[in-house]
């Protein structure tokens, strides 16, 4: 695993966890606000743990990037809000293939990798469940079918290709030619411009 | 000169930031204290990485340590040495009189949904385990939130993990 791939790892982490807590306040109902906010909350503390492995500053790799400079996948750029059953289909291939890469860092040879993939996966089991429950309620809703077929190909591409079978398994999904990492999304220089906000408007070196 | 014990002992009385029932010693977040001249190292696993509490604890136990007369060196370690297997006895009886249910014991393999679903969870407040999970999230990341048919109550619970 080189610092790349992880740093990947951590900007998914860090951009998704910005667009789950989009539905802070305005989820179609009060438990799954409370839901994705906490999931949202996870996810961010995990690009800050890979973000410290890889930096003595996980803020300036969080936030003093020029956009161009972060390796999130489109997958999680994508603003969805208000459209529920997009949002779902995303954590459902979002989760099922985070496990795998999740699981292929806990082999890794390096121990601090490995010790914190572990640590990981511990907190993702829920997000997994909470995915995999509503995937099973939406199983029959055309959207959600729609959004599926939409999404997969990202979702395949966040892996090595050696791992695109396992998610298609997880999924029982027909496969499809992935898009890769490496072009953004159109919404994403306006995320950016939010989520660097108020880092930008002080100067360098201002102690929180 | 400052002890492992006294230490150990000052850490103990640190509440934790958001279940201030809870020391920090009951949450098994501190996984070693050294004691070296002045110096005193203490290794601290956190608990659910998102947590803000987690730079509450580690300022907590710096400034502690300082009004002991000893040099803090408090190191974060980011491995998986924390679970909530950690947590004492003495802390998981704290958390229920509080109203929180502690952990069930991690099993092999990890927490499962059809656990949280049809695994007994008793309710802090009356003692029935005629309950029901109504979200695997809640307040804050430590916790799911649970209803008691028996008290006709919500509960929180400590997630295993």
């Amino acid at each position: 695993m080189n610092e790349q791939e992880l740093l990947s790892i951590a900007d998914d982490e860090l951009v998704l966890g910005w667009r789950d807590s989009e539905w802070t306040g305005i989820a179609p109902v009060l438990e799954e606000d409370v839901a994705l906010s906490s999931i949202a909350q996870n996810e961010i503390g995990h690009a800050r743990a890979l973000y410290t492995l890889i930096a003595k500053d996980p803020d300036a790799l969080a936030l003093d990037r020029r956009p161009e400079e972060y390796r999130s996948s489109a997958l999680v750029e994508l603003r969805f809000v208000p459209d529920w059953a997009r949002t779902i289909a995303r954590r459902y291939l979002y989760e099922h293939a985070d496990a795998i890469r999740i699981g292929r860092l806990a082999e890794s040879d390096d121990k601090a990798v490995a010790g914190l993939a572990a640590k990981i996966q511990r907190e993702e089991a829920y997000h997994l469940m909470h995915a995999d429950m509503w995937a099973e309620r939406l199983r029959d809703e055309p959207r959600f079918r729609a959004a599926l077929d939409e999404l997969l190909p990202y979702a395949l591409g966040l892996l090595e290709a050696a791992d695109r079978p396992a998610l298609l398994a997880a999924t029982g999904l027909e496969n499809v030619a992935p898009i890769e990492r490496g072009r953004h999304d159109d919404s994403w220089p306006q995320l950016w411009e939010e989520m660097t906000m108020v880092r930008r408007s002080e100067p360098a070196g201002v102690a929180w | 000169m400052v002890t492992t014990e006294q230490v150990w002992a000052a850490l103990d009385e640190i509440e934790d930031p958001e279940i201030p029932v809870i020391s920090l010693v009951d949450l098994g977040v501190i996984r070693d204290v050294a004691v070296d001249a002045g110096r005193v190292r203490v290794e601290f696993t956190p608990t659910f990485m998102g947590c803000p509490a987690l730079e509450v604890m580690r300022d907590r136990m710096a400034e502690r340590i300082a009004e002991l007369g000893a040099e803090p060196q408090i190191d974060v370690i980011l491995d998986d040495s924390w679970s909530t297997d950690r947590i004492t006895p003495a802390g998981r009886e704290k958390l229920r009189q509080a109203g929180f249910a502690p952990p069930s014991p991690r099993q092999a393999g990890g927490p499962q949904l059809v656990q949280l679903q049809t695994g007994i969870s008793r309710c802090p407040y009356c003692g029935s385990t005629d309950t029901r999970l109504e979200n695997i999230f809640g307040p804050t990341p430590c916790r799911s939130l649970r209803y008691c048919s028996g008290c006709s109550q919500p509960y929180e619970h400590f997630k295993t993990i």
